[in-house]
């Protein structure tokens, strides 16, 4: 974090993106989180993110639950709404939102407590009903507002700050939200922007459940010898899988890529998601494949990053409720109320 | 032996076998009678189970029109051999048994006239199937019943041509084990043996036959709510089921498409989380759940409150604590919902007392809700959800519209318009609001349930507290305001005696009232509709020396919320409580007011040394 206070004041010379915002339009208040800490280069990512995709912030709803992943809502787009909402609830908030008003762009951020623990079952059935959103987990494996205890995707065998052994198996999100249908499931590593931004950015343009778990080492509990979400670690066995870039409203390529090179999936609002495959036998198009590399390097003691799985063609919660264009929250007597005349025929039907 | 006899006033229970299909025939019989002009009161009485176990319908025939139980059985239709002995024992002197003879049993009762009909033998006779013969054993009952008590075939008739429209197999199958059970009854059975009857008569009048969470469905429909999120629990499964149906018929597009979200959640916290969210983005929510619901929402119920969110609950109260009685009814979750979650937390709750402030209630809750800015419960219960109820139709005038409180637009904010979420700028300690993706740079804030100050930035500073905190009590007293006001009725004779009372107990009441004052005694009645309580409950109470506070919970909650909220004298406010998971009966109120006002009037006794 920084104690200084960001000027109000923007350089008038700071370059504007297609919906005429700075970078620092994006911007929140002051984060509070430790300096280092993996979740303020997250809010970075998603800042960057959204600026380079044009998006006007407050078009954006944040979402949260609770836990130290969960201020940083607070920490970007100071110009969009957010809700904090209590602890692991974050998707059923995020769910009813889009259903009120399926015009914003939802974002849930959420942590590896909130989410892997108390939260596991919003998290899984928000996955399950194809809730269109980007939820993103930062896992850095600890519970640090409470000052250091194991979450449950601390690896078993992991050390804790003060030493205690993790004798529990770990959660592995990614995993889960692969088996539980999540249309597009990614993991990226804080410490890795280049992969991290793309990867959000193609979250947001996906349209269905987006799902990114990033590894957020926590310096105060959790960046230490014997722990296996501490930067060090990480980065020694960090395996990415893929590096995309993502091309919004982009025109479909013409040429043929090379066998096994580059893959172009169009998304759900005709956007393209452009795939550098790095490892030519990862399929992310195959949702068994994802599940096999992901099983396989893990069993490897490595951590796979990228793009995990991606389906272009899936049907979101809006669609499969054959839910009006436009918000819900927007209509009016007119549309909602059946009338006087109507109920006086239900009232006939009823003697 | 003398026979009761009585047209147009008696109580007939059914005891039947959970999922035997004698449900439907039932309420043919009822509806059959309402369409003489007869009003009845049906009370479903079953167990927590889909097949198999006892059931029963009781159904009161009423011409005087009293919709509350009365209490007694005139006539046992005993279709229940293991709950025979149980049956036939509740049935008054003078009455009457009818049962399927094909095994003749001895009842052992001298003082009640006893009906045999082998209508399991008939059936095994004429149908091979052996859905059918239980099914037509049914109306092979209903139609020898219409035949002794002189409910008119052609009623039951035009029921089944309705029903059936455009099913003529069925129809006719139907209509064929009618006359047959009336057949038989005439040739076998002997009209005269039974003294209750029903005779045609004009006492219905437009009045609507429904059950109270159909009703609910319905008056969220019409209140504009668009996003149900619900787990399924009983009683309350129906009020969601019902909302998805009416929206299919009332709210789709013509190319089908939903103008409405309705989501199964995955249990009672997403559900609430759900329609927070929604209420929080501006649409009107709702979800629909009974006691343990309620207590798994506890905390966002807390969120809610504090963070001022929206949104609306329909409680359709069972027996409690705990998993208690699922399929019997209490009014024992008004602690439960008043003070819902940690902290300083107050919510307002709706008691209606029938189908038609049901629907009523519903839609005023989603416009309360929205301009309070808080969760609201409109507090049902199963004797009112799950039973249908004779009530007055249901109204709706088009020129209402919809109170979406105080949220500033786009055009609001350009004006310049004064926006701090949490601060009170017009004195009823209600703030504004803005809804998400409004403005692109004016009018966002951050929600959450810590502490926040008014302009919704996080604090940790106790005066800010203070102030949210403050507020919020004050809102309540807003709250007392604008929420459905008591509905007061004076004893015909003047009074220092005074009863309270509120939701599905208002039919046994009104007519305990009546009987009550036959007896010369008398009491100022206070209906209660809505917490919180407004001051002239408070003056109510003080103009009496005593008042009865009726209702269905062992300890007296409603007494208790009196006593808390407007700082009553305990000793004012005598209990009549119902709590065994039966509806509450005029007979029982009347008894236990008869007996305090007795104990009333009792000088105290001479201290002796």
């Amino acid at each position: 974090m920084t104690y200084i206070a960001k000027p109000a004041l923007h350089h008038p010379t700071l370059t504007k993106n297609k919906v005429g915002y700075t970078r620092r339009d994006y911007e929140g208040r002051i984060s509070t989180l430790c300096a280092g800490c993996g979740h303020d280069s997250i809010s970075a990512a998603i800042i960057q993110a959204c600026w380079e995709l044009d998006i006007a912030p407050h078009r954006v709803a944040k979402m949260s639950g609770i836990g130290c992943s969960s201020k940083t809502p607070d920490y970007f787009l100071s110009a969009s709404h957010g809700l904090n909402s209590v602890h692991g609830r974050m998707p059923s908030c995020l769910t009813g939102a889009s259903l009120a008003n399926r015009e914003l762009l939802y974002l849930g951020v959420s942590g590896d407590g909130d989410s892997a623990s108390i939260g596991l079952g919003q998290f899984a059935h928000a996955m399950r009903r194809g809730v269109p959103m980007v939820y993103i987990v930062e896992n850095n494996g600890v519970y640090g507002l409470t000052k250091g205890q194991f979450s449950p995707t601390a690896d078993k065998g992991s050390q804790s700050k003060k030493g205690a052994m993790n004798i529990d198996s770990a959660v592995d999100l990614v995993s889960l939200a692969l088996q539980l249908g999540a249309s597009y499931v990614a993991r990226g590593f804080s410490g890795d922007k280049a992969q991290l931004v793309p990867l959000i950015k193609g979250a947001m343009r996906h349209g269905g459940a987006a799902f990114i778990d990033v590894i957020s080492p926590c310096v105060a509990f959790n960046n230490h010898a014997g722990s296996t979400r501490s930067y060090d670690h990480v980065r020694e066995h960090n395996q990415a899988l893929n590096r995309i870039d993502f091309i919004d409203l982009a025109p479909e390529a013409k040429a043929e890529p090379g066998a096994g090179e580059l893959l172009s999936l169009p998304q759900a609002d005709g956007s393209l998601l452009h795939l550098r495959k790095l490892h030519a036998a990862h399929d992310p198009t195959s949702r068994l494949a994802a599940m096999t590399t992901i099983q396989t390097l893990q069993q490897q003691g490595e951590l796979p990053t990228g793009l995990l799985y991606v389906d272009a063609q899936a049907r979101n919660l809006h669609q499969q409720l054959k839910m009006v264009p436009g918000a819900l929250n927007a209509l009016d007597e007119a549309a909602l109320c059946p009338g006087g005349a109507q109920l006086e025929r239900i009232n006939a039907a009823l003697r | 032996m003398k026979r009761i006899e009585s047209t147009n006033d008696f109580v007939i229970k059914f005891a039947n076998i959970n999922g035997s299909g004698s449900a439907s025939a039932n309420e043919l019989f009822a509806r059959a009678i309402l369409r003489m002009g007869v009003p009845v009161a049906p009370r479903n009485i079953f167990p927590s189970n889909i097949q198999g176990l006892p059931t029963w319908y009781e159904l009161r025939v009423t011409e005087a029109g009293w919709l509350g139980r009365r209490g007694g059985v005139d006539m046992m239709v005993a279709m229940n051999p293991q709950t025979w002995a149980q049956d036939v024992k509740e049935i008054e002197p003078g009455g009457y048994l009818f049962y399927d003879s094909t095994k003749p049993i001895d009842c052992g009762r001298s003082d009640i006239t006893v009906i045999g009909m082998p209508a399991t033998a008939i059936c095994n006779g004429t149908y091979e199937d052996a859905r059918q013969r239980t099914l037509f054993k049914n109306i092979l009952v209903l139609g020898a019943l219409a035949e002794l008590m002189s409910v008119e075939l052609a009623a039951i008739e035009q029921l089944f041509a309705e029903q059936y429209k455009g099913k003529e197999k069925l129809l006719d199958g139907n209509v064929r084990a009618l006359h047959a059970g009336a057949s038989f009854a005439r040739e076998h059975l002997g009209q005269h043996q039974v003294g209750l009857k029903v005779k045609r008569a004009d006492q219905v009048g437009n009045r609507i036959f429904v059950e109270g969470n159909a009703a609910s469905a319905l008056g969220m429909v019409y209140g504009g709510a668009t996003v149900c999120a619900w787990y399924p629990i009983t009683p309350s499964s129906s009020v969601a089921e019902g909302f998805q149906s009416y929206c299919k018929k009332l709210r789709s597009t013509e190319d089908g498409e939903a103008k409405y979200a309705i989501v199964q959640a995955e249990d009672e916290i997403a559900s609430v989380g759900m329609i927070l969210g929604a209420g929080w983005n501006g649409a009107r929510a709702f979800t629909a759940t009974s006691g343990p619901g309620v207590s798994l929402m506890t905390e966002f119920l807390g969120f809610g409150y504090f963070a001022e969110v929206p949104f609306t609950i329909i409680n359709v109260q069972r027996g409690g604590p705990s998993t208690g009685m699922p399929t019997r009814t209490q009014q024992a979750d008004l602690l439960a919902c008043a003070y819902a979650s940690h902290g300083d937390t107050k919510h307002v709750m709706l008691f209606p007392e029938d189908p038609h402030e049901c629907f009523e209630f519903s839609a005023t809750a989603l416009d309360l809700a929205d301009r309070l800015q808080t969760p609201v419960f409109v507090m049902s219960d199963l004797d009112i959800g799950m039973n249908q109820r004779l009530c007055e139709p249901f109204h709706w005038d088009d020129a209402r519209r919809y109170d979406r409180g105080k949220v500033l637009s786009a055009a609001d904010l350009e004006a310049g318009k004064e926006f701090a979420r949490y601060k009170d700028l017009d004195g009823d300690s209600i703030p504004y609001r803005t809804l998400p993706g409004t403005h692109p740079k004016l009018g966002s804030y951050f929600t959450r349930g810590s502490t926040h100050n008014a302009q919704a930035v996080y604090s940790e500073a106790g005066s800010d507290y203070m102030y949210i905190s403050d507020r919020l009590q004050r809102k309540f007293q807003t709250a007392a305001k604008i929420a459905p006001q008591p509905a007061v009725r004076a004893a015909e004779k003047p009074t220092r005696l005074g009863v309270i009372y509120y939701g599905s107990t208002a039919p046994s009441m009104d007519e305990a009232l009546a009987s009550l004052a036959a007896d010369d005694i008398h009491l100022d009645a206070l209906r209660m509709r809505a917490f919180p309580f407004p001051q002239s409950v408070k003056d109510f109470i003080l103009a009496h020396d005593a008042v009865f506070v009726v209702e269905q919970n062992r300890d007296g909650q409603l007494r208790t919320l009196l006593v808390n909220e407007l700082e009553i004298d305990p000793a004012r406010l005598r209990k009549v409580l119902h709590f065994d998971g039966t509806p509450i009966t005029a007979r029982f109120i009347a008894a236990a007011i008869t007996k305090q006002v007795h104990e009333l009037a009792v000088s105290p006794k001479e201290v002796k040394a």
